[in-house]
C-alpha cells in the first residue's frame, strides 16, 4: 500500500528536490528537508520495527530524539552502517538506505512475534527468574536470547570517517533554540556575553516555529510569524555563534558540557568524503541557559502501542512542518487542550478528524469551541479501553469513565481510524539539568518535576522550567534573564502577548479498561516492553525503591532512557503504593542524552594516536636491524634481534651467550633519570632509600631500593653522585613518572625545609649499556685517552668524558654481572653513540641484545625486577635483601612498617631460586607451587616470578616467591601443571658467579 | 569535570590534576617511637566523608605543585583551595 499523504507544501520541505531512498529494500521518495520518519509517513509507512521483548509491531511515535520505536539500522552492510538510529532524527539524502531492527526474517513477518502470544509467561523479571537455573543451561539460553534480541549490527570494517574534538569557551551557552532559547541567546549576546546557541535540529525555532493557533498572539502576530522575525534578527548579532544539528550529550559539574555537532550525516555519500563527520564540542560555559523544552506524554491504556498511535504533538509537527498527514482517519485522545490544536491543524488542511476522546468532563477554551464549531465529535469523560489492528491501527473502543477515573461504565463504542494522537500533557525535559547534579522538586499541582536547587550558574527557561503558556514563558524568561545576566533591560520588556486562557487538565497515570489489568497491555516503556502490569507486579514482589523497580522491569533502560514513559512509571508506583510522587524521588538521567558514536568519543585518537608510544633515539637502528619490540609502559623497547629466521628462544640464547663470552650492547635509554640538586640532596636520598648515602664519594655509584610507606618495595636503581650537591638517580622504565611524583610529594608536603630540586631528564639522555669481558676494549677504542684501569675507574664509579666532541657520562655499573659500562650522551647523539659502539665492537662480535636477554642475564645473577619479581607485597626482607636496609639510619620511607607484626611474620612469601629436577624443563612464569601432590584442596605456597633456560649454565633456572621459602633451601617442591607435575628444588637465587668475579674480568 | 583553581596557575580543567587523598595527615616525625596501632592509624586510616572534606590535590600535568582543597563530596562544590603549609580556612 503506497499512498501519498503529502498534504500541503511546507516552507521547510523543498518539493523541487525529490530524494529517493530505500527502506527494508524498497525504494521510496521524499523531499529535501524530510526526516526518514516524515518521508516514511508520507508514504503511509508506519510499521518500522519490532519491540524488544514481545516483538510487537511498532510504528513511529514521535518527531524527535525521544523516539522509542522508530529505531533503524542506517546503510546496513556498509562500513558506514550505524545501528539504533532514530528515524525521526535522520535527514534523508539520495542513496540513503535503512532497515528495521529486532526482527527476523522481516519486520512484516517476525518469528519473535510469538513472544507476544507467550507474554503471560514473560512477566517483569522474567529473564532474571528464568535464565538463572540450571546454570549449565545458560549457553542454550544465551543462544536463544542473542538470536531473538536484535539490537542492530555494528560495522565489521573500519570507520572511513574523520571525527574531531574541539574545546569551546563561552560566557553563556544556550541549549535549545525554541522560542525561549532564541530570546535568551539574543539578549545575552546583545549584552556583550559571548554566547553559543545550540540545537539538535537542523532548523531553529523549536515547536513555536510552526505554532499557528489563532488564539495565541505575540505583538499581534501568530507565534510562528513573530518568531521567524526574531530568528532573522539573530543574523546580525555579534558575540553570537549558532550551531544546529548539535546535540548536548552530557552536562557535567562546573558547567562542563559535551555536545555532538553533526556535520555530514545529512549529506549524500559522495559529499561525506574527506570531511569531519561529527565533532565533539567540549564546552566550558560561565553560565548555562537550558531551554530544552518539554516532551509530550503519552497516555497509558490497553494496547497503546500499535503502529498508527502517535503523540498528538508529533502529528501536528508532521502536518505543519513537514506537510505530512499521518493518517486519513484520525482520532485524538487527550487529557488537555493540546490535542485540539493538532486536530485543528489537520482539519484546516482538509484531513479527516473522526473524533476527540477527552478524559476531562469539559473545557471551555476558545480552541475547544472552535473544534466543536468545526463539527468534530468530542467524547467528554471517555477513555479508550482497547485498540485493534496488528500491523496498523484500525479502530479504538471507548467507554465512559467513572467519576473517580478508576473504572469504566456504560456501553462500548468502536471508532474506526488509522491514526490516533495521544496527548497526556507535557514533561519538562530536565535530563541535562539533573545530569549537572542539580536537584528537582515535584510540583503536585502541575504533576511535573521542576528545577529546584542548582549546583552551578544555570537557569532553566521556557517549558523545561515549567512554563508552558507563551505569556508565562516570556514573562518568566525576562525575569530570569535580568537576574542571571544582571541586566536592567531586555527586548522582552514591551512584548504584548494574548493567549487562549483556559488550559485545564485531568491527570490519570493508568487509564482503566473494561478488562482486568492482567488481561491488558498498557505499555509504559515502549522500547523495553514494560507494561503497567509489570510495574505493579514488581511492587507486589516487594520492590520499593524506584531505582530497583526500574531495573527489575527494565523501565527506562532502553536507548531512549524512557523519555516518554518514566513519569507514568513513577505515577503508577505512587498510586499503587499510596504515596505522593514527590516522596518517591525520580530516577537519575545519565549521559549521554542521546547515544554517541564511538568515533565522536575518541575523535582523532585513533590508529597510531590511540595510545602514544615513546621511542628511544636509537629506535631507527633497532628497526633497521629487524628487532622485535615489546611495550614497556609507554615505551617501545627492542625485545630481541632475530637473525636468519631465529625463534625468540634461539635469538635470546645466542644473545645471552655472546654478552657473557665477548660483548653485548643494550639500549637502556628508557630507564628513568632524575637529576637531583640542592644542599640537602644527600639527606633527601637518605630519607627515600633504605640504605645510607651521606658517605657516598663524588664520582661513585650506589644501588638503592625505594619502599612505600607500607614497607613494600616500590622501585630500584643506581644513583650516582656527580658533585657535592648533585646526583643523578635512575629508576625503572615503567616507574619513572610515579617515582618523580612520589619524591615531589614528599619534598613539597612533608619536607618543605629541604633544599632539593628534582628534574626529570629521562628524555634528555640516550644510554647504551656495553657489557661482557671485551667491553673494556671496545670502550678503549672509542675513548682512547680515558684510563679504564680498575684503580682509576673501578666498578660502581663514574667518569665524565668525551667521545670525539660529544660530552658523555659513563657509569661502570652492571645489571648482568659482567664487566660493563653505561654510556650516556645527549639524546640527539644516541644513534651516533650506538653506531660507534657497534663499529668498535665488530672485531669482538659485539651482539645487540634486547630486554628479554637482559631479563635472562639478570635472573642468572638473581637480580630482581621490580614489578616482575615483586608485586607491591614484598618487603626487602622478603626479597632476602636485608643487606640493603640500613640499621643505623633513624628513619626512611617505609622503615617503621618493616617492624609491623605482619611484615615480621616468618611465613611471608620470600624470594628464592628454583631448579627443576629435569634441567631441560622450563617453568611457566606465574605457575603455582605446592609441597603436597595428593591433597585437595592443596595449599598454594607461592608462584614462579621469572623463569628461563640459561645458556650459560645449560639448565633451567627460576625465581619464585614461596611462603617461608628462606628456610626451605634444598627442599623438594612441586609445580603442578595441566597435564604433568614438575619436580623442583629450592635453591640460592644467585645461580651464576656467586662471588661476583666477572665484574672485574 | 571540575574546574580547579590551581593556586599557582589559575583555573584549569580537572584532567590536569591528580587527587591525593585526605589532607592534613602529617607524617610522624619519629615513626620508630610509635606503637603498631599508632603507625597503622597514620598509614591506613582515612576518612571518607559525605560532606565537607579536606583533600590534597596535585597539578600533575601542569606546575606539579601540591595544594589543598576543601570539597563538599555530596555535590562536589569546591569551597576553598589553599597552598601547602597554609592554615585551612575556618568552616
Ligand atoms: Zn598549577
Amino acid at each position: 500500500m503506497t499512498k501519498n499523504l503529502r498534504v500541503k507544501s511546507s516552507e521547510y520541505i523543498d518539493e523541487t528536490n525529490r530524494i529517493s531512498f530505500k527502506f527494508n529494500g524498497k525504494t521510496y521518495h521524499g523531499y529535501k528537508g524530510d526526516t526518514l520518519a516524515s518521508a516514511l509517513l508520507a508514504n503511509n509507512v508506519h510499521l518500522v520495527g519490532r519491540s524488544f521483548k514481545y516483538h510487537r509491531p511498532r510504528g513511529i511515535m514521535t518527531s524527535g530524539s525521544e523516539e522509542p520505536n522508530g529505531i533503524v539500522q542506517i546503510n546496513p552492510g556498509t562500513n558506514r552502517t550505524e545501528p539504533n538510529v532514530r528515524a525521526t532524527e535522520v535527514e534523508i539524502y539520495d542513496g540513503l538506505e535503512a532497515s528495521s531492527q529486532n526482527c527476523w526474517p522481516s519486520v512484516e513477518f517476525d518469528i519473535g512475534g510469538i513472544n507476544n502470544f507467550l507474554s503471560p509467561f514473560f512477566p517483569a523479571g522474567f529473564y532474571y527468574k528464568t535464565f538463572m537455573w540450571p546454570a549449565s543451561f545458560w549457553e542454550k539460553y544465551e543462544f536463544f536470547i542473542r538470536h531473538s534480541a536484535g539490537l542492530g549490527k555494528s560495522p565489521t570494517s573500519s570507520d572511513p570517517d574523520i571525527y574531531d574534538h574541539r574545546n569551546v569557551h563561552c560566557d553563556v551557552l544556550v541549549v535549545g533554540a525554541g522560542i525561549s532559547g532564541i530570546l535568551a541567546a539574543k539578549n545575552a549576546a546583545k549584552n556583550n556575553f559571548k554566547t553559543l546557541l545550540v540545537d539538535e535540529k537542523n532548523e531553529l525555532g523549536g515547536s513555536t516555529i510552526y505554532e499557528n493557533n489563532e488564539f495565541n498572539k505575540i505583538d499581534n502576530k501568530t507565534p510562528s510569524e513573530w518568531l521567524k522575525k526574531e530568528i532573522e534578527e539573530l543574523k546580525g548579532i555579534k558575540n553570537l555563534e549558532i550551531k544546529t544539528r548539535t546535540s548536548v550529550a552530557a552536562y557535567h559539574q562546573y558547567n562542563y558540557l559535551l555536545a555532538r555537532e553533526n556535520l555530514t550525516d545529512h549529506l549524500e555519500g559522495k559529499d561525506k568524503t574527506n570531511k569531519i563527520r561529527q565533532r565533539l564540542l567540549k564546552i566550558r560555559a560561565k553560565k548555562v541557559i537550558l531551554a530544552t523544552g518539554a516532551i509530550e506524554r503519552p497516555l497509558i491504556f490497553n494496547n497503546n502501542d500499535r503502529p498508527g498511535i502517535m503523540l498528538s504533538s508529533a502529528i501536528k509537527k508532521y502536518s505543519e512542518f513537514y506537510g505530512v498527514a499521518c493518517g486519513s482517519k484520525n482520532v485524538f485522545f487527550t487529557n488537555n487542550d493540546s490535542a485540539y490544536e493538532s486536530a485543528l491543524s489537520l482539519y484546516n488542511k482538509g484531513i479527516n478528524v473522526e473524533a476527540i476522546v477527552d478524559i476531562r468532563e469539559q473545557s471551555e477554551s476558545k480552541i475547544v469551541k472552535k473544534v466543536k464549531e468545526a463539527g468534530i465529535k468530542v467524547y467528554w469523560s471517555h477513555t479508550i479501553v482497547d485498540t485493534t489492528g496488528y500491523k496498523r491501527l484500525n479502530s479504538v473502543s471507548i467507554m465512559k469513565l467513572s467519576n473517580d477515573g478508576t473504572s469504566v461504565t456504560g456501553s462500548k463504542i468502536s471508532i474506526s481510524c488509522d491514526c490516533l494522537g495521544v496527548a497526556g500533557g507535557w514533561t519538562p525535559a530536565v535530563h541535562l539539568y539533573t545530569q549537572s547534579g542539580s536537584k528537582l522538586k515535584f510540583d503536585e499541582e502541575k504533576q511535573i518535576f521542576l528545577p529546584n536547587q542548582n549546583t552551578s550558574e544555570q537557569i532553566s527557561v521556557g517549558s523545561c522550567g515549567g512554563d508552558f503558556k507563551i505569556d508565562e514563558i516570556i514573562k518568566n524568561l525576562n525575569e530570569k534573564l535580568k537576574d542571571n545576566l544582571n541586566i536592567n533591560e531586555t527586548d522582552l520588556d514591551n512584548i504584548k502577548v494574548e493567549i487562549d486562557e483556559e488550559n485545564s487538565k485531568r491527570n490519570i497515570w493508568l487509564l482503566p479498561s473494561d478488562k482486568p489489568l492482567g488481561k491488558t497491555k498498557p505499555f509504559v516503556d515502549y522500547q523495553n516492553d514494560a507494561t503497567a502490569k509489570d510495574i505493579k507486579l514488581a511492587l507486589r514482589e516487594g520492590f520499593r525503591s524506584i531505582e530497583h523497580v526500574k531495573r527489575y522491569t527494565t523501565t527506562g533502560m532502553g536507548t531512549d532512557q524512557g523519555k516518554l514513559g518514566n513519569m507514568h512509571a513513577l505515577g503508577i508506583i505512587a498510586d499503587t503504593a499510596g504515596v505522593k510522587m514527590g516522596e518517591l524521588g525520580t530516577t537519575t538521567f545519565r549521559p549521554p542524552y542521546t547515544p554517541l558514536t564511538f568515533g565522536t568519543i575518541v575523535g582523532r585518537n585513533v590508529g597510531k594516536f590511540f595510545d602514544i608510544f615513546r621511542r628511544t633515539p636509537m629506535n631507527d637502528w633497532h628497526v633497521e636491524n629487524k628487532a622485535e619490540f615489546e611495550n614497556v609502559g609507554q615505551w617501545k623497547r627492542a625485545w630481541y634481534y632475530p637473525i636468519n629466521g631465529e625463534t625468540m628462544h634461539q635469538a635470546v640464547q645466542r644473545e645471552s651467550k655472546a654478552a657473557r663470552e665477548s660483548a653485548g650492547i643494550l639500549d637502556a635509554s628508557t630507564l628513568g633519570k632524575i637529576d637531583i640538586q640542592g644542599s640537602d640532596a644527600s639527606e633527601f636520598l637518605n630519607r627515600v632509600y633504605t640504605n645510607a648515602w651521606s658517605k657516598l664519594a663524588i664520582g661513585k655509584c650506589r644501588y638503592g631500593l625505594m619502599l612505600n610507606e607500607d614497607g613494600m618495595v616500590y622501585d630500584d636503581g643506581v644513583t650516582t653522585r656527580l658533585g657535592e650537591n648533585h646526583y643523578i638517580m635512575t629508576t625503572t622504565t615503567g616507574g619513572a613518572a610515579n617515582v618523580l611524583g612520589k619524591l615531589e610529594d614528599y619534598l613539597q608536603t612533608e619536607w618543605p625545609e629541604l633544599d632539593v630540586y628534582l628534574t626529570s631528564v629521562t628524555d634528555h639522555y640516550a644510554t647504551a649499556s656495553l657489557c661482557g669481558p671485551n667491553s673494556k676494549k671496545i670502550l678503549k677504542k672509542i675513548i682512547p685517552d680515558l684510563d679504564l684501569s680498575d684503580e682509576n675507574f673501578p666498578h660502581m664509579s663514574f667518569k665524565e668524558s668525551k667521545i670525539g666532541n660529544i660530552q658523555c657520562r659513563i657509569m661502570r655499573i652492571s645489571f648482568t654481572g659482567e664487566h660493563s659500562y653505561e654510556i650516556n650522551v645527549q639524546a640527539s647523539y644516541g644513534k651516533d653513540l650506538w653506531e660507534k659502539c657497534m663499529e668498535a665492537g665488530k672485531e669482538f662480535n659485539i651482539t645487540p641484545y634486547g630486554t628479554e636477554t637482559m631479563h635472562l642475564l639478570r635472573a642468572e645473577k638473581g637480580f630482581i625486577i621490580v614489578g616482575q619479581d615483586t608485586d607491591g607485597t614484598m618487603t626487602p626482607i622478603d626479597l632476602q635483601m636485608d643487606w640493603i636496609v640500613s640499621k643505623k639510619k633513624y628513619d626512611f620511607i617505609g622503615k617503621r612498617s618493616l617492624y609491623r607484626s605482619d611484615t615480621m611474620r616468618e611465613d611471608r612469601k620470600q624470594l628464592v631460586g628454583l631448579l627443576t629436577d629435569d634441567p631441560n624443563v622450563v617453568l611457566e612464569e606465574g605457575a603455582q607451587i605446592v609441597s603436597e601432590l595428593n591433597q585437595s584442596p592443596v595449599e598454594m605456597l607461592g608462584h614462579v616470578t621469572s623463569s628461563y633456560f640459561s645458556p650459560n649454565l645449560k639448565k633451567s633456572i627460576a625465581l619464585a616467591v614461596v611462603r617461608g621459602g628462606k628456610d626451605m633451601m634444598g627442599k623438594k617442591l612441586f609445580v603442578p601443571m595441566e597435564n604433568k607435575n614438575i619436580n623442583v628444588t629450592v635453591a640460592n637465587p644467585v645461580f651464576y658467579d656467586e662471588k661476583n668475579e666477572r665484574l672485574n674480568a | 569535570m571540575f574546574l580547579i583553581n590551581c593556586p599557582y596557575c589559575g583555573e584549569r580543567d580537572q584532567q590536569e590534576f591528580k587527587a591525593g587523598g585526605e589532607a592534613h595527615i602529617e607524617r610522624p616525625k619519629q615513626p620508630t617511637e610509635l606503637s603498631d596501632d599508632e603507625w597503622a592509624e597514620y598509614l591506613f586510616m582515612r576518612k571518607n566523608i559525605k560532606g565537607v572534606q579536606f583533600e590534597r590535590w596535585n597539578h600533575a600535568h601542569g606546575c606539579r605543585k601540591w595544594f589543598n582543597m576543601v570539597r563538599d563530596t555530596s555535590n562536589d562544590e569546591i569551597k576553598a583551595i589553599y597552598k601547602m603549609g597554609e592554615k585551612p580556612p575556618a568552616q
